[in-house]
């Protein structure tokens, strides 16, 4: 049994910075765009705000009846066909999958995008059992091939430039590692995810949304790689998690309206697709999977993470997120979302993952379905806190911090030393790298000559008000 | 949690109000010269300021990393400094917000909420209390970027937020186009974080650092002389920065241009 | 499946163990206030930002004149629809694979949306849905009168209840994931072409 390790973002994020001049401005650079890109799309819709508060005030109403709407979906959706399968956390869900499979003698599957598979680690699930697993989405596949989990939820592949696309494919696929042309790539999988297609046993796709009323759930994609998984091989395959229930068909109209234009500056995606019930002469298998979501709903301060379209829009305001890669936290989900969702998974694995952040709020004002991202994170900092799995260096100078700040007398007494001290302290002291790392990319402020306190008691106090 | 449009658009501040001047533990040992411009311009506008000599911080540092218990001797001091005024100032955006909306963890008593409402950050209480229109006695002949830290735009609503759709304003622009001679240039991020963030410039430096050099260069390809706050942490850090990059910026806090200096 | 059926329980005992106490009702969904607008245009508009087009024609023998000029090397044409024969009809398909070859298939959809230049296609109007999917190129029919506003009233004309599938089209396929450069024709259709013609015509 392997003793688990702390997810060290900090130092991850630097190698992400550091490899060169041009991997993580890059990276900034494209997602700063796409937020671009999405502010734009947003401003043209002046029921914007509206739409957001809509969109979280149906998604804590589902939230709160979920059982509900979870009954009024799996009736539904059995009555016109679909087979309903539940797991409770990721090792069933693959089980179940296997089984299917199994039943089918499925040796090939075709699969789109799904952040619950990759979160149930399913596919080398499914490969060490002899089935053979081909990730269609272009971002996915150029991470499935690279042995990497992606980077960003709807971008799979976005730290990656176009020469390491383009020397991934000639390594693993045998194609010319000079010609990096994106539409050259995209070609490449094309072609090459095609006749998989055809030959795959099964389709499997994940589920944006899950519409009680109707027993339909959707599926949203540019490629289009979920339609063709689900409508050609006989068999499709859909995991789902329970959270991603919506109670009618009406209610779609706002998350639709949200979800493309705060994920990627575009109306909609170009594929929004309905399944209710398998195809013509096909079989529809749905798992529906918990995997921690009825726990995180228990928790008071957490639980509206639960709301989450997993539209990514957070990571792409994320200016630390965008420094860092999104494979730094160590995790299916990264960015600001990830921090949140993380520490549920496994707290002291991820319990540096709150810190890395500045609590600057961006995150909370783009996220179209209003969770409270930054509150949460700060949360999360008290939950860690407590656990006392702060760093040890903060554990200590806070302790005298708050001693020190507690009480005038000593921290005036404090404040004269600091200064001389500064003042008279040898540079490669001050400016060494490991004890202070303040100074490796900054020059040091310098404290004053007279406090203001000192300037007020020399000045003011004869006037005003003078407290002591 | 207490913005701007809750707290200080009410008109229920007394005509001979007592302020209390906040002036954060870093302005006090660094920056004196911000405290000494927020007095004095306060002061002009004839009002009533008395300054708790035994004040000494926030509790930011302590409560942003989650350390609640390390900050309640702090908060509590805070609390006890400032109860008796009618409205407290402070010349910073980050530690206001602490008060106004991080003093949640202690009993909330009478004194406690009426210190978390009527503490007020330096900008909003020129622009919504007192409505200043003129600065008469401010002349700053320089291209200024401004620099709104987070805390202030998303948490006291100093400004609207790049991210939300509506009626574009900006508090701090408005009261420092009322000075001779200034000209604001526009940035390409104006809300986009700094990477200060309190420890986090020092615990995840490299992060921090590369988010700083873009708002300098942003700053800088602009044509700005100066980059002006109503937070001097922010600058702080930004300052450092550009410094070590060789970059030609000032920084100076907004009370210092509003005030005609100290510089 | 035994174990199935157990896991179901457990899983809502846990939900109902966990459901917050604080309930919240359902908003409702408001109508919007839309000022009047080309529809057709703004249709048009939003379908060639997507990377699609939109084209009219005089009469229904116009269409296959278009798909000619459009598609000249086109040698399979997957037809759906009465007004255009192409090389095979979609109703003697009788499995999806036999559509691997198609270079283009044509459908009609039902209606379009304004603001997104999206078409509503379903199982009905696909006949086999990988005709959506795997031809190369598509060519859809839409009566330019069959045009609503936003999403929301999309979602009053969609009939869930009554197809097994139903697709929002917006344009041909796409994706960005290599350096975020937008590239036309990654899985799904190359292309997609809209063709304004009502459905009565033939």
């Amino acid at each position: 049994m392997s003793i688990v390790k702390q997810v060290n973002p900090v130092a991850a994020a630097e190698l992400f910075i550091i490899q060169d001049h041009v991997h993580e401005p890059m990276h900034d650079r494209f997602l700063w765009g796409t937020m671009q890109r999405r502010n734009q799309e947003a401003a043209a819709i002046p029921e914007w705000e509206e739409l957001r508060d809509l969109a979280s005030k149906i998604k804590e109403h589902t939230l709160t009846h979920l059982d509900l709407y979870l009954e009024e979906f799996e009736r539904n959706a059995t009555k016109r066909g679909a087979h309903i399968h539940w797991a409770l956390d990721a090792s069933e869900h693959n089980q179940i999958v296997y089984s299917i499979l199994y039943d089918h003698g499925v040796k090939e599957l075709i699969k789109s995008k799904s952040m619950l598979q990759e979160e149930c680690q399913m596919t080398p699930f499914l490969e060490k059992r002899g089935i053979k697993v081909v990730e269609s989405d272009l971002g996915e596949r150029i991470q499935q091939l690279d042995g990497q989990p992606p980077s960003h939820i709807v971008f799979p592949a976005i730290h990656k430039t176009r020469q390491d696309v383009a020397k991934l494919f000639a390594r693993t696929i045998g194609t010319d590692p000079n010609n990096d042309d994106p539409h050259f790539l995209t070609e490449v999988v094309r072609n090459n995810a095609r006749p998989r297609f055809l030959a795959a046993g099964a389709g499997m796709t994940g589920g944006n949304f899950a519409i009680a009323e109707t027993g339909t759930f959707m599926v949203c994609t540019n490629e289009g790689n979920a339609d063709i998984g689900a409508s050609v091989p006989p068999l499709h395959i859909a995991s789902i998690g329970i959270e991603k229930m919506i109670p009618r068909v009406e209610d779609m109209g706002v998350f639709l309206r949200l979800l493309a234009r705060s994920a990627e500056g575009a109306p909609l995606t170009q594929y929004s697709s309905h399944f209710s019930g398998p195809r013509k002469n096909g079989e529809l298998h749905i798992v529906l999977v918990d995997n921690g979501r009825s726990r995180r709903l228990g928790m008071p301060d957490f639980w509206h993470s639960l709301k989450c379209i997993r539209c990514g829009a957070c990571m792409n305001t994320c200016p630390v997120y965008r420094r860092s890669g999104g494979l730094s936290y160590g995790a299916t989900y990264s960015g600001p979302i990830g921090v949140i969702l993380d520490p549920t998974f496994d707290e002291f694995k991820y319990s540096e993952l709150p810190f890395h952040s500045t609590l600057c709020g961006s995150c909370s004002e783009v996220c179209p379905v209003k969770i409270d991202i930054s509150d949460q994170i700060l949360k999360w900092r008290r939950v860690m806190a407590e656990k006392g799995y702060l760093p040890l260096v903060k554990k200590l100078s806070f302790g005298v911090a708050g001693h020190v700040f507690g009480h005038p007398e000593e921290y005036q007494t404090l404040q004269k030393a600091a200064g001389p001290a500064m003042d008279h302290a040898p540079h490669f002291l001050l400016y060494n790298n490991s004890l202070n790392p303040w100074t490796r990319d900054r020059e040091l402020p310098r404290v004053a000559k007279q406090t203001f306190r000192e300037w007020y008691l020399a000045n003011r106090s004869e006037h005003g008000n003078v407290q002591n | 949690m207490a913005t701007q449009t809750e707290t200080t658009s009410r008109r229920d501040i007394p005509e001979s109000m007592r302020v209390g001047l906040f002036i954060p533990c870093y302005i006090d040992m660094i920056y004196p010269e911000v405290g000494v411009a927020t007095l004095q311009l306060l002061e002009r506008f004839g009002l009533n300021v008395g300054y708790p000599l035994t004040q000494t911080c926030c509790g930011q540092p302590m409560s942003n990393s989650g350390d609640e218990h390390n900050a309640e001797a702090a908060e509590q001091l805070f609390v006890d400094n400032f109860k008796d005024f009618d409205c407290i100032v402070g010349p910073a955006g980050s530690c206001v917000k602490q008060v106004r909306c991080h003093f949640d963890r202690m009993e909330q008593t009478d004194e406690v909420k009426h210190v978390r409402r009527y503490t007020y950050e330096l900008v909003e209480f020129l622009h919504d209390i007192l409505k200043v229109d003129a600065f008469p006695w401010a002349e700053f002949q320089h291209a200024v970027a401004i620099h709104n830290s987070c805390s202030s735009v998303r948490g006291l609503g100093i400004a609207k937020p790049s991210e939300i759709v509506g009626v574009p304003f900006d508090k701090t622009a408005s009261l420092l186009s009322k000075v001779k001679g200034l000209v604001l240039v526009p940035v390409d991020r104006p809300d986009d974080c700094c990477g200060f963030g309190g420890t986090f410039c020092v615990t995840d430096e490299a992060v921090s650092a590369r988010m700083g050099l873009e708002k300098a260069h942003d700053q800088v390809r602009h044509g700005a002389e100066y980059v002006v706050s109503p937070d001097m942490s922010c600058l702080m850090h930004q300052q450092g920065v550009a410094r070590r990059a060789g970059l030609d910026l000032k920084y100076v806090h907004v009370a210092q241009v509003l005030n005609g200096g100290p510089f | 499946m035994e174990t199935s059926k157990t896991n179901r329980e457990i899983i809502f005992n846990a939900i109902r163990a966990s459901l917050p106490d604080m309930k919240v009702e359902h908003p409702g969904i408001p109508v919007f206030q839309r000022p009047a607008a080309h529809l057709q245009q703004l249709f048009e508009q939003h379908l060639n930002e997507a990377g699609g087009a939109a084209h009219d024609v005089a009469s229904a023998a116009g269409v296959g004149t278009l798909v000619k000029a459009l598609h000249p090397k086109a040698k399979v044409i997957c037809s759906a629809v009465p007004e255009i024969a192409g090389t095979r009809h979609i109703g003697i398909v009788k499995d999806p694979h036999e559509l691997a070859d198609v270079d283009v298939g044509i459908v009609r959809a039902r209606f379009g949306v304004a603001e997104s230049g999206a078409v509503w296609l379903t199982q009905e109007d696909l006949v086999v849905d990988a005709l959506g999917f795997l031809s190369q190129h598509l060519i859809v029919l839409l009566d330019p009168e069959h045009i609503v506003a936003d999403m929301h009233e999309a979602y009053r004309r969609v009939r869930l209840n009554e197809t097994a599938f139903g697709c929002f089209m917006m344009g041909p396929s796409a994706t960005a994931d290599v350096e975020a450069t937008l590239v036309h024709g990654a899985q799904g259709a190359r292309s997609l072409n809209v063709i304004f013609l009502p459905a009565s015509e033939r």
